[in-house]
């Protein structure tokens, strides 16, 4: 409370709300600014939390037990400035930022900026860039700003992240906004789960299908075995029960509440927009374990911007959000009433629901989650010579195939036509051939692809690189054990890059879940085709039985950390130490 | 009495596993079975069947107790405690080494060392095999499977087979008369995993010398039990 004061509050315009910041520069010129922010603010202000700012570039954020109130969830968890309102950080490009954080939690705790480019003292995780925040502690940070985008944060200490400690960071490029629009909002995804972090990852170890209830069963057999036959249908299960394991195994902790910007479908968090407007929107996966497809059902979304980098516009129907992502879209709701913001995750478990409206009030629709998808034995490839299985399951999967293919088509993407799913299947190389995960657009149309990324402006000069390093990305479900190389963190070297060299990481899935890798402090150019025109990214999502190669430029000195985001995969063993040799000290 | 002294160690162990390893300690409850058994042989049981776990991917402690207690008379027809240590041998089986106190009521009792697997066999099997060594050694296997009729109801059939290796006169157990045991149980998870409560039926029958040690003790071979009970999770 000491630096609430006048300053906090003279600064308020640009720190504080969602959409002020453009409707000050952009709006204000185009249309009549008192009705645009008469509009915009009241939610903006509903919708998030500011840091206190107690001078120019300096950011004061309380890490707090708070009530989580979100949904079915309700109950205490960890939250920024005292909510579980996920705070925003608005930094401008080129300023130096000075961010006290005070821990009022009975246990460290730790900020990570997640995709800023900073000394690796500043980059939040304990064990590696320092030693944590200890209770009663303030911290701070204080690290240059080098680019633009949108980011977010959280916390990298035990399972506060998953209890919701999280929150965003927009970042204003030097010299304004280069994307013209009219509103600009954050939409935070997160899947806030009734039991804490610590619980469920004891809940998983025991058992790791804990969570999953959408597990096969004794109805769905029965509706198998009338589509094809009893027999096909037995066998199909047989050939999963003899590999033990799930082809529903694509959430595993189900039974979360989705929310955006910290409301639930019901508390319904909504953007307001004129008519014609463009409307940015700022989206981030915030959630613990949570991949979400996005749709505004009858608007185009123009992505421009992934991972807090620009991309040459592509418009979509649809996207996913792998865990710790962010893409910034842009569309323009041309009619005057309610669109509907929908996060639906991957497993068809849950999903949320926000309002772009043109008044306060309105709530859009909220559709049906649709079938569940299945992994096939697409989706298995990987494992197989991980697991050192022999030809004789390799020749049974083969066999399989057909019929376990024939059995997805019919009782789990109803509705979906053959031809499609053989275009989508062989249209996008980021998935396994014939995977089960394969998304398609809830209208038939443009789902993004990775494939479809272009980078706007290449950081780096294109080179190739000197060295490439495998990874392979390796787990025992039941177990859940989750490996690199087949080795824990707490069992591993760290991975040794030079100073000044390019390397290719090559990520061999050998798992049957999908892992959104995350290299700290140093971008990863995800390796689409497209050479210097590759996007630039922090997070690559490796699909399951995929290979994905992505070139890092060792251009940071120090110690970083580099795992899946996946909160419990993290905490199993999926993580690494990267060391930088050399460099200016 | 000896509870209180298994349960005492195996408080120690986990304290001090607990500070050797840098890993969040794995931990929990969870109790296969805690069911009323009437049975028709005119007697009425209380059966219990958990494990106490605590430890990590690489090594984990069990206490596991099994029990018996006879309505109306408090009796202990039998009581098990196991103290167990468990460790990964390959994918989906650990290998299990411990000890066994079995101390029912009028019975002598028995001290064992354990050796044995569990895990999961394909099929999604969940097997326990141990052998029991000592004068008096058997062998036990245990499989259960969990069928899903829903995501919440589940029918549970278990079979557990008990081969006496040698004779144990007062246990009633001759050398290679098998026990059988077999279950049928439909449970339904109420409260998330932690709170399953189950109906069903359990038959047990002896073979062999067993048989004849059972029915020569003026015992009924092959009675089948109504249960009602619950799972736990905690």
């Amino acid at each position: 409370m000491r630096f609430f004061n006048a300053k906090f509050l003279a600064r308020s315009d640009t720190a504080l709300s969602t959409s002020e910041d453009l409707l000050g520069s952009l709006s204000r010129r185009q249309f009549g600014l008192t009705a645009a922010a008469a509009l915009a603010v009241p939610t903006a202000l509903q919708a998030h939390q500011a840091p206190k700012i107690s001078s120019k570039g300096t950011y004061d954020i309380t890490v707090d037990r708070v009530r989580m109130n979100i949904g079915n969830v309700r109950r205490r968890g960890v939250g920024y400035n005292n909510s579980s309102v996920p705070t925003i950080l608005r930094f401008k490009e080129g300023e130096e930022v000075t961010i006290n954080v005070t821990n009022n939690l009975n246990e460290t705790t730790s900020i990570h900026w997640h995709g800023l480019i900073l000394p690796f003292r500043q980059d939040g995780v304990p064990g590696i860039s320092f030693n944590g925040i200890a209770p009663g502690e303030t911290f701070t940070y204080r690290f240059p700003i080098t680019q633009a985008g949108t980011y977010w944060f959280h916390s990298h200490s035990g399972f506060q992240e998953p209890d919701g400690a999280y929150g965003a960071i927009v970042i204003e490029p030097r010299g304004g906004e280069r994307v013209r629009a009219n509103r600009d909002y954050v939409v935070q995804l997160a899947d806030s789960h009734p039991h804490p972090g610590r619980k469920i990852m004891r809940n998983l170890k025991r058992m790791p299908d804990y969570y999953n209830r959408s597990q096969r069963t004794l109805q769905t057999l029965i509706k198998d075995s009338r589509q094809d036959s009893l027999q096909a249908a037995l066998r199909e299960r047989g050939m999963w029960g003899r590999m033990r394991m799930m082809p529903t195994d694509i959430e595993d902790v189900q039974g979360f509440t989705a929310s955006i910007n910290g409301l639930s479908t019901s508390q319904n968090w909504t953007g307001l927009f004129r008519p014609g407007e463009k409307v940015r929107l700022r989206i981030i996966n915030a959630s613990a374990m949570t991949y979400f497809d996005m749709r505004i059902p009858g608007l185009k979304m123009t992505v421009v911007q992934a991972d807090g980098n620009d991309v040459k516009p592509i418009k979509v129907d649809e996207l996913r959000v792998a865990v710790a992502e962010t893409y910034d879209i842009i569309v323009q709701p041309r009619e005057n009433k309610a669109y509907s913001i929908i996060a639906e995750s991957v497993g068809r478990t849950g999903l949320v629901r926000g309002t772009l409206s043109p008044k306060e009030g309105l709530v859009g629709a909220v559709p049906a989650l649709r079938p569940k998808p299945m992994l096939t034995m697409a989706d298995m490839g990987g494992m197989m010579h991980g697991m050192g299985m022999g030809d004789h399951v390799m020749q049974n999967m083969a066999d399989m195939d057909h019929s376990n293919m024939a059995g997805m088509d019919h009782s789990n993407m109803a509705g979906m036509d053959h031809s499609n799913m053989v275009q989508a299947g062989a249209g996008d190389p980021f998935y396994a051939e014939g995977s089960g995960l394969t998304p398609k657009a809830y209208n038939g149309g443009k789902f993004l692809s990775y494939s479809d990324l272009t980078a706007s402006r290449p950081r780096y000069k294109h080179r190739a690189p000197s060295r490439t390093i495998e990874l392979r990305l390796t787990g025992i479900m039941e177990r859940y054990i989750w490996s690199i190389n087949d080795i824990k963190f707490d069992d591993a070297e760290p991975i040794i890059l030079n100073y000044g060299e390019r390397v290719r990481i090559r990520f061999i899935n050998e798992t049957m879940m999908a892992h959104p890798m995350h290299l700290h402090g140093m971008w990863s150019l995800l390796d689409v085709g497209k050479g210097a025109r590759n996007p630039i990214k922090h997070t690559v999502n490796v699909n399951p039985a995929t290979t994905v190669d992505m070139d890092v430029e060792v251009d940071e000195p120090g110690q970083w950390a580099f795992h899946c985001h996946l909160s419990y995969h993290a905490d199993a063993g999926m993580f690494r130490k990267v060391v930088v040799n050399g460099g200016p000290a | 009495m000896q509870i209180y002294t298994i349960a005492g160690a195996a408080g120690i162990l986990l304290t001090t596993m607990s500070m050797t390893h840098a890993e969040p300690l794995i931990y929990g409850f969870q109790a296969e079975r805690l069911e009323y058994r009437n049975g028709d042989n005119d007697e009425n049981v209380f059966v219990w069947d958990f494990d106490v776990v605590a430890g990590t991917d690489e090594l984990k402690f069990v206490w596991r107790s099994e029990g018996e207690v006879v309505e109306g008379s408090g009796e202990f027809e039998g009581l098990e405690n196991q103290l167990r240590l468990q460790f990964p041998i390959s994918t989906f089986f650990d290998a299990v080494v411990g000890v066994q106190a079995s101390t029912p009521d009028d019975l002598p009792d028995r001290y064992n060392a354990v050796l044995g697997l569990k895990g999961l066999a394909p099929g999604f099997l969940e097997i326990d095999a141990d052998f029991y060594l000592s004068d008096h050694s058997f062998f036990r296997f245990e499989a259960e499977y969990e069928g899903l009729i829903t995501n919440r109801l589940i029918l549970i059939p278990s079979i557990e087979l008990v081969v006496p290796l040698q004779d144990d006169l007062a246990y009633d157990q001759a050398a290679g008369g098998a026990t059988v045991e077999a279950g049928l149980r439909l449970s339904y998870d109420l409260v998330g995993r932690a709170f399953s409560p189950y109906i069903g039926v359990n038959y047990e029958k002896s073979f062999g010398g067993t048989a004849d040690l059972i029915q020569a003790s003026g015992e009924k071979n092959g009675v089948t039990s109504i249960v009602f009970g619950t799972r736990m999770m905690f």
